[in-house]
């Protein structure tokens, strides 16, 4: 019955073996193998983790942006710690008896074994000194780092800091350890993983007076540490410095795109920081007072400020409306100063009447698009205003709103374009009109929008179509690339066709003259052709924000651009001639009207003064 | 009535004797790998020799407990016991904490409990309970299916827990199926699908194309038995990838290389597939679906690794495949484990005078790398004093297994016999590089209730199997 009794001898014979072979090997690796041994005059190993040096961070014209400085990290190995001499230590490194009496306490807390940082960032003076007596402290010794340095005190939120791992991370992944440096925002954090590079390890033969004899086993375990790759950043920091300086008094955000790849130029939140503040061990209390700040340096408005996209927003209605065919080039409207239905009203302002739709833009004619909108959700193709509400916000959501864009930055915020089960929720009833969202005819109402949302919409139109995923790294050195999704053409739902009337109102209203009714015209730069559109976005608590979008030339676009002021009122006044300033300094490297600059960095006066005379009202 | 006292008298000392000898020298070196200055009564319950010492007494009362049952408990219970940590397998998924990165704990009141140690057992009692079965034959397509279900399972509800280590275990059933009867044939096809998949993540495509159609053209000379046959074959693999590579130049194509080879294969196995069947050469159908199939599964398990697997996954699987070094994580413990046991020399350094062993230079030093301890402070000697028992306790094992006159008992003996020899040869193995770093324990030794219980358990109900071995006889 029990044929393969046989088979127990197979078993047997693999199980014998693996004994032998285990045996033997246990032989030569503890008997004839001398390389493991160690002798009594070098009896303690020291395990030391080699820092590689973080990749340096430049701008997209080679211009360094950030790179490292050496430090000196005092590491404790509590178990080997005797007696020793505190007055001298303290005088080297400036510390005082309480300091050592709490952090030796400390180290020995965690553990006995295992070294951990007694004092952090000592200057290169203080470690010369100190190497020189380390045969005096045994249990201590000096672990080099570095920590990063900016050229500049611009581009904080760009470049993100970097600060100590915490006790989520090291429970999450095994390569950091207590006391390490990880990218905590922007490009930092976004690219930790070709920054980094990887830590080496170098195994020491140590006596027992603390002096070093040499490398164990003449450094066949060791391993040598990995340089961070270094990345090459899409900022022009020429015009990253320059828009901060034109920003300095103002609160809001610039952001500026090549549109035929979707690199960042610029981006720019104010107020700011200088990234300086970040870095060693100031950094904890910097973060603080930083935090504390009431004006918020440390929040990145360009990604996380939501503002309505107010009447910019009126050009992509008019791109909807042309693909839903319900509006057309000489679709005509007039406008006696506002859309009036039985008792609703909505303003606008004095200007010539009809419009045709590149005038309308020109103009910003509320009334116009009032038409506009209601005539794409009471379009009699689609069975009902929510069918007909739902395809107007998919061609909106394929600009690029509603959602996060999936830059390569790690908190951009998703922004809101309402949903027809919102409305359903507002009005208690699935059974709402046309004019009952009125407002977002105009880009005000349940919008929600971030400047670089604003800015990739601005790329888009400049493309006629189609957009690339914004980013701000442009190269990694190395055999890296970039994620392939930041080459690949996001198109929009909207024909090509359909942008040039929207893009030749666009001119008008930078190019044409003030009196004819262009609402940009501070935006004109000679000899190039801006394409622009202002808008205001209505803010409950004060001023409205002034906003402006433009790209520039008309024809083969080379950047894109978005501004946000707020409290700046209307578009046109401080919004419109930034943008004229970053365009220009971008494609000519001068400024044609350099009075422009005083012009703007006046501006928070007269913003303040509107302010104030407001509350007194 | 049973004859309750002669249990005792049947009862297998020997066994016995070594599980308490492993028990005791394994806590020895527990101490050892914590020792400190700071910390030196034994029954310092805040270090971990001092709960080890709690999980032994424990895990006596767990052995009088396996004693007391009935015999035939275990066979009658043993779907149930299967089911019920089924079931705790999946409730740990979702209501388990998470240590190391692994979800695979229970905690209650600050106690921990690690079902996947468990299953190990009842993994080995239902296969047992299958394959004991009236009229089970083995080698049928239905009991496969149903065994690889058995065995599968826990496995696969193990790896969703991130416990790569305690799933591969399960692999090691292999020698209860081998020992019962389980086909050569499946058992070749097994190990060559598992090299093909090693294969596939080590090789670059084209290289493995090559490969397999070199083996394919090897084993069909074999089969064919005439240099005729394979010459031409060869030939026209060849040719055609020839003309391909000629096309591709001068016609600028820009199609990547192991394109260019399997298109060039499928035009020359269809060429040799016609004049196979002109000439009634035998083997060739079978043969090339053998390529295809090979070719196939490599790059689905390429692609699957790269596209379905997380970056952590991927790495975890490039290092043990030594694709990928790590100083600071998986190669830095064996350095440090090799060192640890290299330094022990012949005679080693004494009793709580390794140098080492302290838990900081080899990290899990008490649970998984309990050996280096062994290694360091006792040496040669005692570490071939440790293989040498661990031998005689599997020896035994296999003594028993066949003693045994109910299959259930000798499937069981089996089952507990793999699950040592797998957790033996692993965790000694990867101490001393042989083996890739699997965190599993070694058993009887590391530290930790869970696998202490879980091996004396496993060990226990077999010897209580054993003890009535006159009884059962079916
Ligand atoms: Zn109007």
């Amino acid at each position: 019955m029990d044929s393969f009794a046989g088979r127990k001898n197979i078993i047997r014979l693999l199980i014998g073996l693996v004994g032998f072979i285990y045996i033997i090997r246990l032989f030569i690796l503890q008997v004839l193998d001398s390389t493991y041994k160690l002798t009594a005059s070098n009896n303690v190993l020291r395990y030391e983790t080699q820092f590689p040096a973080r990749g340096l961070i430049y701008d997209r014209n080679g211009d360094l942006l950030v790179y490292n400085e050496a430090a000196y990290d005092i590491m404790i190995n509590p178990r080997q710690v005797v007696p020793f001499d505190t007055a001298e230590f303290c005088s080297i490194l400036e510390i005082d008896k309480k300091y050592i009496d709490e952090n030796i306490l400390k180290a020995r807390q965690y553990s006995l074994y295992k070294p951990s940082i007694f004092l952090k960032q000592v200057s290169s003076i203080a470690y010369a000194q100190l190497q020189e007596k380390l045969f005096k402290f045994p249990g201590f010794f000096v672990q080099p780092r570095t920590i990063r340095k900016y050229t500049s005190t611009h581009a904080a939120h760009v470049l993100g800091y970097v600060g100590e791992v915490n006790e989520k991370m090291i429970e999450s992944n095994q390569y950091y350890k207590l006391g390490d440096y990880i990218g905590i925002s922007g490009i930092e954090q976004s690219y930790e993983e070709y920054l980094k590079g990887k830590k080496g390890i170098s195994i020491l033969l140590v006596d027992v007076h603390n002096r070093i004899k040499g490398p164990y086993n003449n450094g066949r375990f060791d391993e040598k540490a990995v340089v961070g790759s270094n990345v090459i950043s899409t900022i022009d920091i020429e015009l990253q410095k320059y828009g901060e300086e034109l920003m300095q008094n103002l609160t809001g955000s610039v952001v500026a795109i090549e549109p035929a790849t979707g690199e960042i130029l610029a981006l720019i939140s104010t107020p700011n920081y200088d990234p300086d503040l970040l870095v060693g061990r100031i950094r904890t209390k910097n973060y603080n007072i930083l935090m504390m700040d009431s004006l918020k340096p440390l929040f990145n408005r360009a990604l996380m400020a939501q503002y309505p996209p107010g009447s910019t927003f009126k050009v992509i209605n008019a791109l909807i409306g042309q693909q839903e065919k319900v509006l057309f080039p000489y679709t005509s409207y007039s406008c006696q100063g506002g859309y009036v239905v039985g008792r609703f009203r909505l303003g606008c302002h004095i200007h010539s009447s009809p419009l045709d739709l590149v005038q309308s833009i020109k103009n910003s004619c509320n009334t116009y698009y009032c038409h506009v909108f209601r005539s794409i959700l009471d379009n009699s193709k689609y069975p009902s205003v929510r069918d007909a509400f739902d395809s107007w916000r998919n061609h909106v959501m394929s600009f690029g709103f509603g959602k996060p864009l999936n830059s390569d930055f790690g908190n951009e915020l998703a922004g809101l374009v309402p949903s027809k089960e919102l409305y359903d929720r507002i009005h208690k009833t699935e059974n709402w009109k046309s004019l009952n969202v009125i407002s977002l005819a105009i880009g005000q109402g349940e919008m929600g929008t971030t400047p670089l949302q604003m800015a990739n919409m601005t790329a888009a139109i400049a493309n006629r179509g189609y957009y690339f995923i914004p980013h701000i790294v442009k190269e990694i050195e190395g055999d890296f690339s970039l994620d392939k999704r930041f080459y690949e053409k996001q198109f929009t739902t909207i024909d090509s066709s359909y942008f040039e009337p929207v893009v030749h109102g666009m001119e008008l209203a930078v190019n044409g003259d003030y009196a004819g009714g262009s609402t940009a015209w501070r935006a004109q730069i000679p000899n190039i052709i801006v394409c622009g559109k202002t808008g205001t976005a209505q803010n409950p608590h004060g001023e409205d924000h002034s906003i402006f979008i433009a790209f520039a030339p008309k024809d083969n676009p080379k950047i894109a651009i978005a501004v946000y002021i707020e409290n700046g009122g209307f578009g046109g006044t401080w919004a419109a001639p930034l943008a004229k300033l970053m365009i220009e300094k971008y494609l000519n490297d001068s400024i044609s009207q350099p009075y422009y600059e005083d012009y703007i960095l006046n501006a928070h006066l007269t913003i303040e003064n509107a302010k104030k005379s407001k509350y007194m009202e | 009535m049973r004859r309750r006292v002669n249990i005792w008298s049947d009862f297998d000392w020997v066994t016995v004797g070594v599980y308490f000898l492993l028990v005791l020298i394994g806590w020895i070196n527990i101490y050892a790998a914590v020792f400190n200055e700071d910390h030196q009564s034994i029954f310092d319950f805040s270090q971990r020799y001092g709960k080890q010492l709690v999980w032994i007494s424990a895990a006596l009362v767990i052995i009088i407990l396996v004693f007391s049952l009935d015999v035939n408990v275990y066979s009658f219970f043993a779907y149930v016991v299967y089911g019920l940590m089924i079931f705790l397998l999946l409730a740990v998924l979702i209501f388990g904490r998470e240590v190391h990165g692994a979800r695979s704990w229970f905690e209650m009141g600050g106690v921990r409990l690690q079902p996947s140690e468990f299953a190990k057992i009842a993994t080995a009692l239902a296969l047992a309970r299958y394959l004991s079965s009236y009229n089970v034959q083995i080698n049928t397509f239905k009991s496969y299916w149903r065994i690889a279900l058995i065995v599968l399972l826990p496995s696969l509800l193990i790896l969703l827990q991130n416990d790569t280590g305690s799933a591969l275990v399960y692999f090691a059933f292999i020698f209860v199926l081998y020992r019962e009867g389980l086909s050569e044939s499946i058992l070749l096809f097994g190990f060559f699908i598992i090299v093909l998949f090693v294969l596939a993540l080590v090789l670059e495509k084209i290289i493995l194309i090559f490969l397999s159609i070199f083996v394919a053209l090897i084993i069909f000379w074999i089969l064919n038995k005439k240099l005729k046959n394979f010459i031409i074959a060869l030939l026209i693999f060849t040719f055609s990838v020839l003309i391909l590579y000629a096309l591709n130049y001068f016609l600028n194509l820009d199609l990547p290389t192991y394109y260019i080879e399997l298109i060039a294969l499928g035009i020359s196995s269809i060429t040799y597939a016609y004049l196979a069947f002109k000439n009634k050469i035998k083997h060739v159908i079978l043969l090339l679906m053998f390529l295809y199939g090979a070719i196939i599964f490599t790059f689905s398990v390429d692609y699957f690794f790269h596209n379905f697997l997380e970056p952590h996954q991927q790495k975890r699987i490039n290092t043990l495949l030594g694709l990928e070094s790590d100083p600071l994580g998986i190669g830095y413990n064996v350095n440090q484990s090799k060192i640890a046991i290299g330094s022990g020399g012949f005679a080693g350094k004494g009793f709580l005078r390794g140098t080492q062993t302290k838990f900081d230079f080899v990290p899990e030093q008490s649970t998984d790398f309990i050996f280096c301890t062994i290694g360091e402070e006792w040496g040669f000697i005692g570490t071939s004093a440790i293989v040498s028992l661990f031998l005689v306790l599997l020896f035994r094992l296999i003594i028993i297994a066949e003693r045994q006159k109910s299959t259930f008992s000798r499937v069981y003996a089996y089952g507990v016999l793999s699950i040592l020899f797998f957790h033996i040869t692993i965790n000694i193995g990867m101490t001393i590089g042989l083996m890739p770093v699997i965190g599993i324990p070694l058993p009887f030794f590391s530290y930790g209730g869970s696998s202490l219980w879980s091996f004396t358990v496993l060990l226990f109900i077999l010897l209580r199997l054993d003890a009535s071995r006159f009884e059962l006889l079916r």
